[in-house]
């Protein structure tokens, strides 16, 4: 104000508003805003905002709070219809009808760059997140699920942060009592640096007694419970979150989050009971953003308004800013705008508990976020400018098709294509590579059975029960090979979904629905994006075929170090349904004398699989070939023989081929039994380890083979028979002969060898 | 005949107890807060969990909560009592067990399946299970790895108080069994004068056919049994 002729002038702030630093174009850049961004929100405040309001608008307009570089994408998919009751990105997380008056609740979730930086402690709170999302909607969660990515185990750092990974997700999951019953742990060198940590939560929920994310009726008490607030986390959304890897990286520990999974449980009790006790208008939890964006996402839902007093807000720190306070991501913290009048019942449920709820402010009519502390107003915002689907900004970056394409599709794999004994060795070397032998070691750590509800977790996808609605069951998995994406994002994207379903239906479970977990590079690198686009491209046609929308889920962008960007990843977390638990299906070959048989056509299809990688040390070559409608009509009769009680035992053919398939079956046989297998086809690589699309192995008693040939005609759907199952040994005509006690050996014994190595 | 499941902040097999115990019986949850258990429940389960996080010694904390103080007495009376996992550790911080339940020697914390070999038949907690049965029942925890002077261990064994062993499928009790370094491959013991029982295996994750497995039900089903027997005589 005293210098002429400066721009300033016009936007200065107004007396009223206090800002704790002034604000400037520079301000808003190490804050993470654009410059285009910045001059927005001049624009709508008609003034310059505060340093408190330019923090909230940061993390409000990071890609993590408002999807502004994935929204035009993510409307693609197919969002709606089916059993969806809350169509995707209205509520916290989606919901899925299963009849009985019962819905299940679930999404997933990233938390990779905590995970980078704090492998326990980033592990621990996302595991801690995605409960939250669940919880905060009235389900009590039954399971979780998770999906990571390292790189190779020949670095001390893969095997620092997967040791930290695991123990924080056992650590968080096993303290709070949900049971981790499914994963997936892939290998490859570009997930180095930056490694993947998705997790996945499952809850169930009367269908009449959900609560919603949403501010409403001027006068209602705005409540803050659980944990108190302190300066753990500042920035996690903004700035660790969207950037990349570089040296800088492990000076922002500080803004990890430190995980409390007991005030997490008390927390999850608390709030089912005050929800059950019609108390509630709306809550939403504490998760990335803090108060900032329960506050802002609450009123823009309700289309009201909050005036909040910082000096009310419980506080583990002295001296903390309104800055610090509105953007702390400490966990283990609810907002909830209780009924007024009520807040009694409120008060007693959580001292009951022995969570501490404080009311902080109260909801208004006029759509603003009113912010004081220590006496002086800090922000004023319209709520309606901050959020996704009002004013967050909204982008459609420039994509090109990644030069990489090229090289990786004019690889000849041929010379790789083995014949016969050749492949004995690459058989063992297969079935013991990290991506593909047990992960034993590390599921033993989590809790895979609180909640007695857990009925198998040994086959391609997990089942359990619901006690609600006796007889009947879920099936749930996480899936996706990063690889085929990396080399066809658009196949990749369809595969992933694919694969997630047919392991579904390996269960006997009926695909009903996805949540979505896509990490991704930097955006703004075209490449990138177009791999983005792509995949939601693939994963949109497949959800549409197979009529399983998507609920829900979350964007990570900047994944990436200085060296590469990692591979494409959009995992998929799936659940089905079952109607009749006592036609459930193992992956392991059940009884001695039934014959296998192989459903899918056979084709020479090497691209991206791990025998390529083991073989060249690349991943390269094209992704598989892949047919939609041939993989729905596999699904469909897949599910039909189970159904029917004719299929014994079904698996699906993914990393390693059929021959590691086949190895798998005798592995998880809970009676040992191994196979006598002869292939109506060469023993080249292709044909034992390629990774050929749409196919599951069955077993069948012999008697009964001819009506799954038929089945199988009927849908037309390729039928083949390649062997019969037998006791102790496992024998590939003209390849191998060993036991099956050999082949646990090596494939239960080989990661825990890796970990134990220097 | 009715069981108590105690319900501490981070207790969280206390619904799991609560269904196992119906299949045999009536159940109700005993609040931590309570300074009464009601004088109709005739077996305190103390279920497994995370009583108060943990965060000091396991079960340390919960061992001073106001119902306790009316466990104390019920176990004066002869009361039936069952620990399970964090109930076992709770029960030895507690004084109404012997020993302690250490880290596992892995140093980490395991979910799996064992095998149990029953030691003694001829109590209120295995009066169903048949001699040299083995029972699969799975293990759910960081902290199992009981330990207790020579003179206790020796008086354990002595007097036939350790009920439950880690053993192979076979029963053959071994080094390789024992999943976290127990002396003597110890998973449960009972107290002289029998009425209490404390033991790292979750019988009540496995009382369940849907489960794929109910050999943990034979445990409460002897409890049942017992009490039911008591009434009579």
């Amino acid at each position: 104000m005293n210098s002429t002729g400066d721009s300033t002038t016009d936007t200065s702030l107004p007396a009223r508003l206090y800002s704790e630093i002034d604000v400037t174009t520079e301000t808003a850049a190490e804050l993470g805003l654009t410059a285009t961004e910045y001059r927005e929100i001049l624009t709508i405040l008609g003034r310059k905002p505060t340093y408190t309001e330019l923090g909230i608008y940061s993390v409000m307009w990071s890609e993590h709070c408002s999807y502004k570089n994935s929204i035009l994408q993510l409307k693609t998919l197919p969002r709606s219809g089916g059993r969806l009751l809350v169509e995707a990105g209205e509520e916290n997380a989606g919901l899925v009808d299963i009849g009985g008056g019962y819905a299940i609740c679930f999404k997933i979730e990233s938390h990779n760059h905590p995970s980078a930086v704090e492998p326990f402690e980033g592990a621990a709170t996302g595991v801690g997140g995605i409960l939250r999302d669940i919880f905060t909607m009235g389900a009590r969660p039954i399971a979780a699920l998770n999906s990571l990515r390292f790189g190779e185990l020949t670095t001390q750092r893969a095997k620092y942060l997967l040791k930290g990974v695991v123990s924080g997700i056992g650590h968080y999951g096993n303290c709070f009592g949900v049971p981790t019953v499914g994963g997936e742990i892939y290998f490859d060198d570009c997930y180095t640096d930056n490694p993947l940590v998705n997790a996945m939560a499952v809850g169930i929920v009367k269908t009449d007694a959900t609560a919603s994310a949403t501010a409403k009726g001027a006068g209602n008490p705005v409540m803050i419970l659980g944990s108190s607030t302190g300066r753990d986390g500042i920035h996690g959304a903004s700035l660790l979150a969207s950037r990349e890897f570089d040296e800088k990286t492990a000076d922002m520990r500080p803004t990890v989050q430190v995980g409390d999974p007991f005030s997490e449980k008390l927390l999850l009790e608390a709030t089912l009971e005050l929800i059950a006790s019609g108390c509630i208008v709306g809550m939403q939890d504490m998760g990335a953003a803090g108060i900032c964006c329960s506050t802002s996402e609450m009123s823009a839902k309700g289309g009201a308004g909050m005036f909040i007093e910082l000096d009310l807000v419980p506080l583990r720190e002295q001296g903390m800013s309104a800055y610090e306070i509105m953007l702390s991501e400490s966990q283990e913290r609810m907002l909830a705008v209780v009924e007024k009048g009520k807040e009694h019942i409120a008060q007693a449920i959580c001292n009951k508990w022995d969570v501490p709820i404080t009311q902080i402010g109260r909801v208004t009519d006029d759509g603003m976020i009113q912010i004081h502390y220590q006496g002086r107003q800090v922000v004023e915002l319209p709520a309606e400018t901050l959020v996704l689907g009002g004013g967050a900004p909204v982008y459609e970056r420039e994509s090109t098709e990644p030069g990489y394409f090229a090289d990786v599709r004019r690889t000849d794999l041929s010379e790789w294509n083995l014949q016969g004994e050749e492949n004995e060795q690459w058989f063992w070397r297969l079935l013991t590579s990290p991506t593909i032998a047990s992960k034993r070691w590390a599921f033993e750590q989590y809790d895979s059975q609180v909640r007695t509800n857990t009925v198998s977790i040994s086959g391609d996808a997990a089942v359990m029960r619901i006690k609600e609605l006796p007889g009947k069951g879920l099936a749930v998995t996480t899936d996706c090979n990063s690889r085929y994406a990396y080399l066809d994002p658009y196949r990749g994207g369809m595969m992933a979904v694919a694969e997630a379903a047919r392991n579904v239906v390996c269960v006997g479970a009926e695909p009903v629905a996805i949540t979505n977990c896509l990490n991704f590079g930097n955006p703004y690198d075209p490449e990138v994006y177009f791999q983005f686009k792509e995949a939601i491209r693939g994963m949109g046609d497949m959800c549409r075929a197979l009529n399983t929308p998507v609920t829900g889920g979350n964007v990570s962008f900047h994944n990436e170090s200085q060296r590469h960007a990692i591979f494409p990843t959009p995992t998929i977390g799936m659940l089905g349904l079952i109607d009749d638990l006592d036609r459930v299906c193992g992956c392991g070959f059940r009884n001695e004398g039934d014959v296998i048989l192989m459903l899918g056509v056979q084709r020479n299809d090497i691209g991206g699989s791990e025998f390529v990688k083991l073989v060249s040390g690349k991943i390269t070559g094209d992704a598989p070939v892949f047919d939609i409608n041939q993989e729905v009509r596999l699904q469909k009769a897949t599910l039909h023989g189970i159904r029917n009680g004719l299929i014994h035992s079904a698996h699906d053919c993914s990393e390693g081929g059929l021959a590691i398939c086949l190895a798998e079956k005798a592995i998880t046989s809970p009676y040992s039994l191994g196979a006598d297998i002869d292939f109506p086809f060469s023993l080249d690589s292709a044909n034992l380890f390629g990774e050929t699309q749409s196919r599951i192995v069955v077993t069948v008693a012999p008697e009964a083979a001819e009506l799954l040939y038929s089945v199988c005609a009927a849908s037309d759907v390729a039928c083949v028979e390649i062997g019969t199952v037998c006791t102790d040994t496992f024998t590939v005509g003209g390849l191998l002969s060993t036991s099956v006690e050999e082949l646990k050996s090596m494939y239960f014994g080989a990661l825990e060898q890796r970990l134990a190595q220097i | 005949m009715k069981f108590g499941v105690i319900t501490f902040p981070g207790s969280n097999c206390d619904h799991d107890a609560l269904w196992a115990a119906s299949h045999v019986g009536t159940s109700q949850t005993l609040w931590h807060k309570d300074e009464a258990i009601p004088s109709d429940v005739e077996c305190v389960i103390i279920p497994g969990g995370f009583s108060y996080g943990d965060y000091l010694r396991c079960g340390a904390v919960a061992r001073f909560s106001p119902i306790m103080k009316d466990v104390f007495r019920f176990a004066e009376r002869g009361g039936t009592i069952i620990g399970i996992c964090n109930g076992f550790q709770i029960l030895t911080e507690a004084g109404l067990l012997p020993g302690v339940l250490l880290r596992n020697d892995t140093m980490s914390f395991v979910c799996k399946d064992v095998y149990l070999k029953t030691e003694n038949c001829n109590t209120t907690f295995t009066n169903s299970i048949k001699p040299d049965s083995v029972l699969r029942v799975p293990i759910a925890h960081g902290e199992g790895n009981y330990y207790a002077e020579a003179e206790t261990i020796a008086r354990l064994e002595a007097e036939n108080r350790i009920i439950f062993r880690y053993a192979a499928p076979d029963g053959i009790v071994s080094r390789r069994a024992n999943p976290n370094g127990s002396i003597n491959n110890i998973a449960g013991i009972i107290n002289e004068r029998g009425n209490i029982l404390g033991m790292m295996p979750h019988p009540e994750r496995y009382s369940d056919a849907r489960l794929g497995c109910d050999d943990g039900l034979s445990v409460f089903a002897s409890i049942a049994r017992a009490l039911q027997q008591a009434v009579f005589r």
